[in-house]
């Protein structure tokens, strides 16, 4: 469908003008992320300097870090799965005027159920266990989200009060789980027992390179909510519903129906990105397992603009940032923590764009504006 | 004589748009000058500026003489200039008296003298036939005596010279008149009134000259003795416009919608609809008089299926739809025109062509499964822009892009455009150019001789006089009388409005 927010490519009858058009719009799109980033990397090296370290030792450490040579970029790409995936349901959530806050306990709930699901059979082909094992984590986040999308449909209940409440039950619900019923007696610290070998998600440049397909499934993913966003009658109505919810009503679609599916689908979004990390890196669930994959994957969409395309670069360049950090630590003695200021700049100035409008002198063109959420009741 | 206020060639600038171009013109000692202009015309941003809240690009402002500049309201009002705005800036749960001396309290130590404060009011409002009761809480006032509040208020804070925005939008015809009383008394006693309007009959009637602005600029000013709504109506739209819309006697066939008993609660859980039965035949357009705020927003929205009912029930064409969702109620070939287009009638950040389909995306050949046919659905809206006269660059241009006019020719063409049995217009032209009511009133009188029922809900009296064949009159949720076109005055329904059944033998 013919969004403004999307550079899509034209079908039938159109003339090659939208497409430079579209071309052009996208440019004005990435401006305002791109100079937040670089806003955000400027600062950064003011603090650098503040503590007296060098900025090029930093910032080349952490540059080669995230990409300097072939492991490092497989590396960068391994941090940036579960961002993708993560990224997409809070993406999604957005499109559809919810605020999904709940995406971290969406990922346990995800990863939970994949781990289990891996480790319950032995003997079966790889081409029915491994389906069986994404299949029940992408479950077990969308049954976790669906509580939340249930809840406001019915009641009214905001969502990000309930996603906030069950993270809580989630993280704690799993961290028994993994300690007591689940854990696997043969290890010392709590986990769970490892995966049968037949729903792994292969390596795709053999063990030396830690990256595996379970990149290639967030690309597709993305490519594929971006799909049914733009070009589906599913995705008319979601962002009808998140654009305008009255007209949404009006014009005969179900707010219910949508919150519900939109909530299910991105908690379900987010369990693939517990999945992912269970089939494809770990190969068992250990007991506080996620980095706070839920809780970077809100910046990670606010920095795509919510655009599904939009959220693999975001999510590689904080899968690089990561994953970078190590080498600038160990080569300037400066704080990993400098990192986690870098992405905070960087969230600040996307979220209030005003600021790098005002810093670059760039105009609004427009009423162009994505709707994040609305307030509470809205 | 030195006019009290004169603008000399004000000239304000938007990004992309002359709001104001070179404007000037006088408002004498005593004088109601009225100023009318289709929205867009640049009267607000006159206004505004006027009231210190814009700065102009370019020139003068004169007070009694004096060039002055007029920093915001506070200067506005030390100039003696007081402003009633369309919408009232009054705090509802508090008395006449606290809104009128808000932020000028009269205080006696620390306390308020309320005594001393209603006793001022009373006088201002003696002085002008005004009539209000300091002491009463404004939430319980109706909105004729609300705006008098406001009025006081300004005439309170030592106004020579008022601006009335748009203040019979909100009134009933009754209430106007003594509006038209109250602003004859203020120009005895010296005020000045700049009048705000787009009924151009009203216009004709109160004031002393009426100045046109069409697209920022100054068209002309004139003496009402030496114009017509036809004229005034011209220089307003830059063309000639037929007001009144040929129509033919109606045909009346089969009953197509029938309410019965229909009772709806509002937002805040009151009775906004009271037992209310109706009923409307194909080829006929039944009108819904009635001042706003007496349940027609409720009406509609249970009859379409956008709010539950507590009792009654909603047949169509034979088919009992009472509490039916929206879908099953458009797929049944009901249209409805919302009294909100921004609100319920478009998606402002979808294009044009995504908001023709609004409610048509789901079915072939706009989509085939779930997967939507782009071209179909662009080559469908490039009919329907060229078809119902929208005007814009294109089909794909954002629907906030357009004028309110075109905006609702969107609408309109949406709902127009599909196999329908079932017009229901609420407030079809609020708001909106003379060109694109015309347009749209045709449309509505097309569609009855087609053989369409037509349910129009409309608060503009004129409209309802205009288009209805029959007219039942909804004052607080119910239909206190049913008239045919042939039988209704304005006066009589103007009564009705008010809640008035018997003619009394004194009217007004």
């Amino acid at each position: 469908m013919s969004s403004s927010e999307q550079a899509s490519s034209p079908s039938g009858g159109r003339s090659t003008a939208r497409v430079s058009i579209d071309v052009r719009q996208l440019l004005i799109e990435l401006l305002v992320p791109v100079l937040a980033i670089f806003t955000a990397l400027v600062i950064g090296a003011l603090i650098i300097l503040a503590t007296g370290a060098s900025v090029t030792a930093a910032y080349s450490g952490l540059f080669r870090g995230a990409l300097g040579t072939p492991q490092a970029l497989a590396n960068t790409l391994v941090e940036s799965t579960p961002y993708i995936f993560a990224g997409l349901a809070v993406a999604l959530g957005f499109k559809c005027g919810l605020f999904n806050i709940g995406a971290e306990g969406q990922l346990a709930m995800g990863a939970l159920s994949a781990a289990v699901a891996g480790a319950a059979f032995t003997g079966l082909p790889m081409i029915i266990h491994l389906p069986i094992a994404l299949i029940a984590g992408l479950l077990g986040g969308a049954v976790w989200g669906g509580i939340a999308g249930f809840l406001r449909a019915k009641t009214g209940a905001h969502e990000v009060i309930t996603t906030i409440m069950l993270n809580y039950v989630a993280i704690r619900l799993t961290d028994y789980l993994i300690k007591v019923p689940l854990k696997d007696p043969a290890a010392s610290a709590p986990r769970t027992r490892f995966i049968a070998p037949s729903a792994e998600l292969p390596f795709l440049f053999g063990a030396d390179y830690r990256l595996n397909a379970g990149f290639i499934l967030a690309i597709l993913a993305a490519i594929l909510i971006w799909w049914l966003l733009t070009k589906t009658t599913v995705g008319f109505e979601i962002r009808t519903v998140g654009a305008n919810p009255d007209a949404a009503q009006y014009a005969g679609m179900s707010i219910t129906r949508n919150f519900l599916l939109a909530m299910a689908l991105s908690g379900g979004l987010a369990g693939m990105a517990g999945a992912a990390t269970v089939l494809g890196l770990e190969h068992n669930l250990k007991a506080s397992f996620s980095a706070g994959y839920g809780f970077d994957s809100i910046a990670i969409a606010l920095l795509a603009r919510s655009n599904p395309l939009g959220i693999i670069p975001a999510a590689i360049f904080w899968g690089a940032l990561r994953n970078g950090a190590g080498l600038m630590q160990l080569e300037s003695g400066i704080s990993i923590n400098l990192i986690n200021i870098v992405q905070a700049l960087v969230i600040v100035f996307v979220a209030a764009d005003q600021i790098v409008r005002w810093i670059y002198r760039i105009k609004r063109k427009g009423g162009n504006q994505v709707v994040f959420t609305r307030g509470w009741g809205g | 004589m030195t006019p009290v206020l004169e603008v000399r060639n004000i000239t304000k600038r938007f990004p992309g748009v002359l709001a104001n171009d070179k404007i000037s013109f006088t408002l004498e000692a005593g004088e109601i000058h009225a100023f009318l202009g289709e929205n867009g015309a640049g009267k607000s941003t006159l206004m505004n500026i006027l009231y210190g809240l814009y700065a102009p690009d370019e020139g003068q402002i004169l007070v009694n003489g004096k060039e002055v500049a007029i920093r915001g309201p506070n200067d506005a009002i030390r100039f003696g200039l007081g402003m009633v705005h369309q919408h009232f800036m009054l705090v509802p749960i508090l008395t006449v008296a606290e809104n009128v001396t808000l932020g000028t309290e009269i205080t006696k130590g620390l306390l308020l003298d309320s005594e001393l404060a209603n006793a001022k009011i009373t006088e201002l409002s003696h002085k002008y036939g005004l009539d209000v009761p300091p002491d009463a809480l404004v939430q319980d006032l109706p909105v004729g005596i609300q705006q008098r509040a406001e009025i006081i208020k300004a005439l309170y804070r030592g106004a020579d010279f008022l601006i009335l925005d748009e203040p019979t939008a909100v009134l009933t015809p009754q209430e106007a008149d003594d509006l038209f009383v109250v602003i004859e008394s203020l120009r005895k006693q010296g005020k000045s009134i700049i009048f705000i309007s787009h009924k151009l009959r009203e216009v004709l009637a109160i004031a002393d000259r009426i100045t046109v602005l069409r697209r920022g600029r100054v068209v002309g000013t004139v003496l009402p003795k030496e114009s017509t709504e036809e004229s005034l109506a011209a220089m307003m739209v830059g063309r000639e416009v037929v007001l009144t819309v040929p129509k033919g006697t109606a045909h009346p066939t089969a009953e197509v919608l029938r309410v019965e008993g229909m009772t709806v609660l509002d937002d805040r859980n009151t009775i906004a609809v009271d037992q209310l039965s109706l009923s409307v035949r194909a080829g006929e357009v039944l009108g819904i008089a009635g001042v706003q705020g007496n349940g027609q927003t409720e009406l509609v929205e249970a009859i379409t299926g956008l709010r539950p009912l507590v009792a009654g029930h909603v047949t169509m064409l034979g088919k009992n739809l009472t509490s039916a969702s929206p879908r099953t109620i458009i797929e049944a070939g009901v249209a409805h025109v919302p009294e909100d287009r921004h609100r319920h009638g478009l998606v402002l950040s979808y294009p044009i062509a995504d908001n023709l389909v609004l409610s048509t995306y789901y079915l072939e050949p706009y989509a085939h499964g779930i997967v939507i046919n782009e071209s179909a659905i662009v080559h469908r809206a490039e009919d329907l822009v060229e078809q119902f006269d929208v005007r814009t660059s294109s089909a794909l241009a954002l629907a906030s892009t357009l004028s309110g006019g075109n905006q609702q020719k969107v609408v309109v063409a949406r709902e127009f455009s599909r196999p329908i049995k079932l017009l229901i217009a609420a407030q079809p032209t609020r708001g909106i150019d003379v060109g694109s009511i015309e347009f749209i009133h045709r449309g509505i009188v097309r569609q009855r001789d087609e053989g369409i029922a037509v349910l129009l809900v409309s608060a503009e009296l004129d409209e309802i006089l205009a288009l209805a064949d029959r007219i039942a009159v909804m004052f607080k949720g119910k239909i206190i009388a049913t008239v045919p076109r042939e039988e209704a005055t304005r006066e009589g329904i103007g009564l009705l409005m008010a809640g008035i059944v018997e003619q009394p033998a004194a009217a007004g």
